[in-house]
């Protein structure tokens, strides 16, 4: 036999083998996702298992980002979208989904939501004007909530994937442990000082303040943005009701914002709410970070 | 051969009371042919679709309006539920919901609110274009697009609800993006939109000029903080398109949504058990109920008509077998005299019976000829008629 023989032979005996690789590749199920933390849930809950998709671009905020038809042909082909609930990503309410595969992960906790009072609104990035009226939706950033989402997730993924429940059981309480591992920092770090006031940058810690007893008046700053001279009157006047020492910012500020801050006596840390996929390591390793960062305010305020 | 000639020349001769007589047979012969026909049609049709239905929630009352109006869209609107029923359904995990709401019509065709689930459920494919996508898009069933001739990029309004009420709910333009493949069913004479499209004809939604940002301060009832009040002057959007869609919401708290009916797909069989259990309770406003059964019950009362019918036709059919004696021995009478002359010319009875046998022989051959092409042409056309005149 030559060797040309055997190694036909050998390709033909692998066909088989790679005819099921391949029809496993392709049956795993696709679920988009409307944020990050949504995305980053399902990836550890569902692991190799599904391909996970969260299509929005790294420079918007996904809760006002419109997707294009081609993407939303992609979210309707999905075999499951996960969605966040409180009114988030409002383009979901202005486009056709199917109902039976979509999760509403904050459903447990709808009665739950925080409703936002003052509507301002503002425009950055490539959204263009929004405003943070109606229902706050930074659900995750109560990592006790985030918690309860990913256990949406893993419901869904078990009734999607029932040969797999107990391999899927497994990844979700992992995830679970390490979110609630950061809830019962957070907790342990906020209850010494549950009334130490502190500003929050953007209307995006209304879950968070409420999650932790904390003390948190917000403005509507961008980072990458001057308020503006009529915003720092504002904040004077609040400062005076409201003698926060820090500003919590959703990504890092300015040089010449942390300077005025700092005149004012408001040190600026960064509190990011992670709703896009973060340039280095992942949803926890940057809500670790929130924590570190937030540590510093409390510790200085003792 | 002698006697069919001289026969069908004697009938030749007298056309009128030939055709006459060849048209009474027919239509007494073929009239419970085609009705069988179509009722047989009728009840494949019925029960094809409601077998396909496994559970239907809708309001309390009639169980035969709220399939007829579901599974077949016809124009008794059931009253209306909410989409609480939707989320009680997903929240007790046994079964999907598929809202409907066919409450509306575009051009007399009927307008299915809708999720997508609803295509997947009923295995419905795009024959042309695209699903749609956004609120203010529509789908045409094959039937609709053909009869109306429209393609995808073509728009289609919706009928007014109240012609004379000025401040009442517009007519909305939508966009078809997509026609669906024929599916042999009510489908096929829909206008399909999303759920949401269908609050918005209904006039829960709209999209309007935003009242916070116009200098046009005619159109501002009041303002109260960050609260403004618009009056009836604002003018309100009647066609989404790219550049309006943002400005369109919906009022009011979404598990008060309307909906004529919930499709609702169990699980499975114990899924199914269990759901049908929970709506045995008084106190819920809803009813679950099982088309396939509902319709069982309709058909039991088309098979008691059908009787009815069935007894009718054989007493006019023997009705018009007497007549059709008394028309022959009636005939002999009045043919008395050339019956005579042929006997004279030397027939026997027995050709003079030959003769008249032929006659009837003709007649009752080319009735039974017109029977079978009348029942071959209804048998063709059997599916479009049940469509036509009966669902």
């Amino acid at each position: 036999m030559t060797i040309m023989n055997r190694l036909f032979l050998f390709l033909m005996g692998l066909l088989p083998l790679l005819l099921a690789a391949s029809a496993l590749a392709t049956s795993r199920p696709t679920i988009y996702t409307v944020n990050y933390p949504l995305a980053y849930f399902a990836e550890r809950i569902g692991g190799d298992l599904v391909e996970v998709v969260f299509p929005a671009p790294a420079d918007v905020d996904p809760a006002f980002w419109k997707p294009d038809g081609a993407i939303i042909e992609a979210y309707q082909k999905a075999d499951l979208i996960l969605l966040n609930g409180a009114d988030y990503a409002k383009w979901t309410h202005k486009v056709s989904l199917p109902l039976l595969r979509a999760v509403n992960t904050s459903r447990s906790f709808r009665t739950d939501y925080l409703s936002i009072d003052t509507e301002v609104t503002h425009s950055h990035g490539p959204g263009g004007d929004h405003s943070h009226t109606g229902t706050a939706f930074t659900t995750w950033l109560d990592l006790s909530l985030a918690a309860r989402q990913a256990e949406e997730i893993f419901k869904a993924l078990a009734r999607k994937l029932p040969d797999h429940e107990a391999e899927i059981e497994r990844n979700f309480q992992a995830l679970e442990a390490d979110l609630l591992n950061l809830d019962k920092q957070l907790r342990s770090l906020t209850i010494s000082q549950p009334d130490l006031p502190l500003f929050g940058s953007h209307p995006i810690y209304q879950y968070f303040a409420r999650g932790y007893n904390l003390n948190i008046r917000m403005v509507m700053w961008e980072p990458d943005e001057d308020p503006g001279e009529q915003q720092w009157r504002e904040l004077q006047t609040m400062i005076e009701e409201h003698q926060a020492r820090w500003m919590l910012w959703e990504g890092p500020p300015r040089p010449e914002s942390i300077d005025r801050l700092k005149e004012m006596g408001i040190n600026s840390l960064v509190f990011s709410p992670c709703f896009n996929r973060p340039e280095q390591g992942n949803f926890l390793t940057v809500m670790q970070h929130n924590i570190d960062n937030l540590a510093i305010a409390f510790e200085q305020a003792d | 051969m002698d006697s069919l000639y001289l026969a069908w020349c004697y009938l030749s001769y007298y056309k009128l009371r030939s055709i006459v007589l060849v048209a009474c047979i027919t239509i007494i012969g073929a009239l419970p042919l085609a009705l069988e026909i179509l009722v047989a049609e009728s009840e494949r049709q019925l029960a094809l679709r409601a077998e396909s239905s496994p559970l239907l929630i809708g309001a309390k009352g009639s169980a035969l309006d709220l399939v007829m109006n579901s599974l077949y869209f016809s124009d008794e609107v059931p009253e209306p539920i909410t989409m609480a029923a939707v989320d009680q359904v997903l929240e007790s995990g046994l079964a999907g919901p598929i809202p409907l709401m066919v409450s509306y019509r575009a051009r007399t065709f009927p307008v299915v609110g809708t999720t997508l689930d609803y295509f997947d459920f009923r295995q419905l494919e795009i024959a042309r274009g695209e699903m749609f996508s956004l609120i203010g898009q529509c789908v045409l069933g094959a039937e609709v697009a053909r009869r109306l001739a429209l393609e995808p990029g073509d728009s289609i309004t919706t009928a007014p609800e109240a012609m004379f009420d000025i401040a009442g709910v517009y007519p909305l333009k939508m966009k078809i993006v997509g026609i669906l493949a024929e599916a042999d069913s009510a489908d096929d004479r829909a206008v399909f939109v999303d759920i949401r499209t269908a609050w918005i004809i209904s006039g829960l939604g709209h999209g309007h000029t935003d009242v916070t940002r116009t200098t046009d301060e005619s159109v501002i009832l009041k303002r109260e903080g960050n609260n403004v009040a618009a009056n009836a002057k604002l003018m309100q959007y009647q066609e989404i398109t790219d550049d309006n869609i943002d400005s369109f919401h919906l009022h009011g708290d979404p598990g008060d949504f309307p909906l004529t009916a919930v499709l609702t797909v169990p699980f499975d069989t114990k899924s199914s058990t269990i759901l049908q259990g929970r709506y045995l309770d008084q106190g819920i406003p809803y009813q679950v109920v099982r088309p396939a059964e509902v319709i069982d019950s309709l058909l039991a009362t088309i098979f008691k008509i059908r009787n009815v019918l069935d007894g009718v036709v054989v007493v006019v059919g023997s009705a018009t077998i007497l007549a059709l004696i008394l028309v022959f021995s009636l005939s002999l009478r009045l043919r008395e005299k050339e019956l005579q002359t042929i006997y004279m010319l030397g027939s026997s009875r027995a050709t003079v019976a030959r003769l008249l046998g032929a006659e009837i022989i003709i007649i009752i051959s080319v009735s039974v000829g017109f029977c079978t092409l009348l029942a071959l042409l209804v048998n063709h056309f059997d599916q479009e008629l049940v469509r036509r005149l009966f669902i």
